[in-house]
């Protein structure tokens, strides 16, 4: 029994360390008045970025080096989602353009741009069959190595690549920036009221900019956790499936809080999975299990509406374009 | 004297053809209160947001401290030690009072809330202020959200204030409040510059008064040796004829008795207090009085969109000879029984017409109920769409175009053509001529006495006295929410009327 409640606590973190890479990137870009539906496919493009950077330096070495194996294709998904959120920034922010209609093209755009080059990469190099990055993914599933010696608390919360723990500390680090610093402050004064901000003498325009790149590069790194260690270096098509929504539900889960977005990361996990930790389940039963984690969210944008407590409530001028008044 | 604080000198200013300021030249000492006296529109807000750094003057200098100054952005403004407080307060409401102090100062130094938290509090302890920095803007009173703003140009150290009317929102003992922390300050060596448009104030708040009137500086005088009178004379100057057609009212019976109507803002401020009046039918009512002394919400309260705490509006229906309490009745009854607000707010489209509609829909916005079943009649609307263009000369390609790309002036026909067209027994209109052409503005004035010979009952919210008194037949004027008099437009000065407006709810304030 205690060994299963432990395997499922692991598979839940497992499952939330994208989702909060999705979450903690959506919260930042959001503090700064900018609705990103496009994260989803920006987590799709952050994975297939960091396989097609690995697989070429792969196909072109003949004895990696542990070092670039890790750092190549960090920085090409960083780089290219940025590149993503850079799109949307400039659509929304510079031409004004609608912001919903502008992230639900971006995330078709991710999806099908990251299918594509996952179904066709062998083929661009003259192989056949799908794609195993093995050097690739080992060293990105490298854990702790005193993690074995630590018994069920070891396997349980230490048998992670180093990107888990990454998503925690960056998560960690944005919460501690949005309350502590003047950075943080002009951010939220940005998404709440840019006029205010504007009039203050802060430059909207930039935070808008490098917040939504920042987010946009964040998110991106759960694409490439996805693939590089919960799948150890493959791709599959539509295989990340719809974890960018459940990240972006995530964000109104957690209040808009990126340290409430690490434990609310975990319990979406653990709801994502649960259906397999039930024995006897029907496949109809585990999709409608599968829900939950929408279910929640639902109800706490209820609870949030009804208790109306400002504190708890979306950045006010989140969706909206901002226009300095001019006569 | 010393070397002014802030010193202008020949500033002008244009927007297109339109000069918001001519030639101003003024200056405000070290410890001095100087009050920025004019009518709506005269170039005051103008005019301070030039020093702000929110225009650039087209001509004329600007001095600090003798020192020629080049304003052209409000972050230049905090280099040089001004601070605006707007009107419009510029507050984050999820913030608390200090977190919007300090936004977007960067010092150079570490962050620390609390560092912030103590000097507020040392600045509220020099100039006597009351607010707790912990409390968030969305839980404070408009009084408090000001004082916020007001620690907030201080605690970038600023030494000259510019307040616009800063009395606006306030209830008399919040004015009060107010001017004991100015004066504080004015003594601690600051330069405050106040703008406003209530005598009292200005007599009982500043040291000297300079005068504006149409964008054009009038003087500057020693508040100690004026007195209302000659202030009024100067903020409204000489009468200038205009001859709009005016005709005698006759058969007036009473249409709509207002008595004793009250109603408050949710942050409890009068916006309405006893007003009782009656409109009579071939008649033109005009109502005056400063921008936002309750014109807005009275005529929304008569066509039911403004709900009134006492009081009550008494119809008199020609047809049916009953009363009705209007008080008591929908929007959409009210419009039924031919009570027609034609109301032109500041954003022309905003309340009556739908930009992005062509001309026929904006009529089937009144109409779309008549007719059965689920489909809607055009034939109709678009009759009179066609009879309102060539009726009222609207310039447009044809009924089809959205009104959004009429100029103003046509869209004022057409939002006035549509209201007439439903036969109405009271007219209102509020500023129908605002930013219109001469001829436009005519053509509005010919009609809305057109309505006044078919005997309907016309109210007329207008900013311009000249036009007030040649186009109505009575005048009643508004200050702070209360009816500070009804005149006989034909045997009435500027000068009256212009004490009226100022007068407002005066005695309280002056200690």
């Amino acid at each position: 029994m205690l060994t299963t409640i432990a395997s499922f606590i692991n598979a839940a973190i497992i499952q939330g360390i994208p989702l909060l890479y999705g979450a903690t990137g959506e919260i930042i870009t959001e503090k700064s008045g900018n609705l990103n539906l496009g994260i989803p496919g920006i987590m799709y493009i952050g994975g297939i970025s960091g396989i097609v950077g690995g697989y070429i330096y792969e196909y072109y070495t003949p004895e990696p080096l542990a070092a670039l194996c890790i750092i190549i294709p960090l920085l090409s998904s960083l780089l290219a989602s940025a590149l993503m959120a850079f799109i949307y920034s400039f659509l929304t922010i510079t031409l004004r353009a609608n912001q919903n209609v502008t992230g639900l093209a971006l995330t078709t755009f991710g999806v099908g741009v990251g299918n594509f080059l996952g179904g066709s990469l062998q083929g661009f190099f003259g192989k056949s069959g799908s794609i195993s990055l093995l050097t690739t993914g080992t060293y990105y599933k490298t854990s702790l190595p005193f993690a074995d010696d630590l018994g069920l608390f070891g396997q349980t919360f230490l048998s992670f690549g180093f990107l888990a723990y990454l998503a925690v500390i960056i998560a960690v680090i944005c919460a501690f920036i949005l309350k502590k610093t003047r950075i943080g402050l002009n951010l939220r004064a940005v998404g709440e009221s840019p006029a205010t901000a504007d009039a203050a003498g802060i430059n909207v325009t930039r935070y808008k900019y490098v917040a939504t790149c920042t987010g946009g590069a964040i998110a991106g790194l759960g694409g490439l956790y996805f693939v590089m260690d919960y799948i150890a270096g493959a791709w599959t098509n539509d295989g990340f499936d719809d974890r960018g929504w459940l990240a972006i539900a995530i964000v109104i889960f957690a209040l808009w809080k990126p340290d409430l977005s690490i434990l609310c990361s975990f319990i979406f996990g653990g709801l994502y999975i649960i259906c397999t930790y039930i024995p006897g389940l029907s496949s109809a039963a585990k999709e409608l299990i599968k829900m939950l984690p929408y279910i929640v969210t639902i109800i706490v944008l209820v609870l949030i509406s009804a208790r109306k407590r400002r504190e708890n409530q979306p950045p006010a001028h989140l969706g909206l374009p901002y226009f300095r008044e001019e006569r | 004297m010393s070397t002014a604080a802030i010193e202008l000198k020949g500033i002008t200013k244009r927007f297109g053809s339109v000069v918001a300021n001519k030639d101003v030249s003024l200056s405000v000492q070290n410890g001095e209160i100087l009050s920025l006296l004019g009518e709506n529109g005269s170039g005051k807000t103008t005019l301070m947001n030039m020093i702000s750094g929110i225009y650039h003057p087209d001509e004329g200098q600007i001095f600090i401290n003798g020192q020629e100054a080049v304003i052209t952005c409000p972050h230049d403004a905090y280099d040089y030690k001004i601070g605006m407080i707007h009107q419009h307060f510029k507050l984050v409401d999820v913030f608390s009072a200090a977190e919007n102090i300090v936004l977007g100062i960067n010092d150079g130094k570490r962050f620390n809330i609390n560092d912030v938290y103590a000097r507020v509090r040392e600045i509220c302890e020099k100039y006597g202020f009351e607010i707790d920095a912990h409390k968030k803007i969305y839980q404070m009173s408009v009084s408090e959200k000001q004082t916020v703003e007001i620690i907030k140009v201080l605690y970038r150290g600023a030494d000259i204030l510019i307040l616009d009317e800063p009395t606006a929102v306030l209830t008399p003992q919040e004015t009060q409040k107010l001017f004991k922390v100015l004066r504080r300050m004015r003594d601690d060596g600051k330069a405050i510059i106040i703008i406003t448009h209530k005598l009292h104030e200005v007599l009982s708040i500043s040291d000297r008064v300079s005068v504006l009137r149409r964008g054009e500086y009038v003087g500057t005088l020693i508040t100690a040796q004026t007195n209302e009178t000659e202030l009024t004379e100067m903020m409204v100057g000489k009468k200038i004829s205009l001859n709009i057609e005016r005709s005698q009212p006759h058969d007036t019976e009473d249409r709509l008795v207002v008595s004793d109507i009250k109603c408050n803002s949710r942050e409890g401020v009068k916006l309405l207090d006893n007003v009782s009046f009656t409109a009579k039918s071939g008649e033109i009512l005009g109502i005056a009085g400063i921008a936002g002394s309750g014109q807005r919400e009275l005529l929304e309260a008569i066509a039911g969109l403004q709900h009134i705490d006492s009081g009550s509006i008494i119809y008199n229906n020609p047809k049916t000879k009953t009363q009705d309490n209007l008080r008591d009745k929908t929007p959409i009854q009210i419009r039924d029984l031919g009570v027609r607000l034609s109301f032109v707010p500041e954003d022309r489209l905003g309340m009556g017409l739908v930009g992005n509609m062509d001309i026929v829909d904006n009529m089937m916005l009144r109409s779309y109920r008549h007719g059965k079943g689920m489909f809607l009649k055009r034939a109709e609307p678009k009759a009179l769409a066609d009879k309102i263009i060539s009726d009222l000369q609207v310039v447009t390609p044809g009924t089809s175009t959205p009104v959004r790309r009429l100029s103003g002036g046509n869209v004022q026909k057409v939002l006035v053509g549509r209201e007439i067209a439903a036969a109405p027994t009271v007219l209102m209109a509020a500023y129908p001529v605002r930013g219109l052409d001469i001829n436009s503005s005519y053509t509005i004035y010919n009609l809305l006495n057109e309505q006044k010979k078919n005997g309907v009952a016309v109210i007329f919210v207008g900013e311009d006295l000249d036009v007030l008194i040649e186009l109505c037949d009575r005048i009643m004027v508004i200050g702070g929410g209360r009816v500070t008099g009804i005149v006989d437009a034909r045997n009435t000065t500027k000068e009256e009327i212009g004490l009226l407006m100022t007068k407002t709810d005066g005695g309280q304030i002056n200690e």
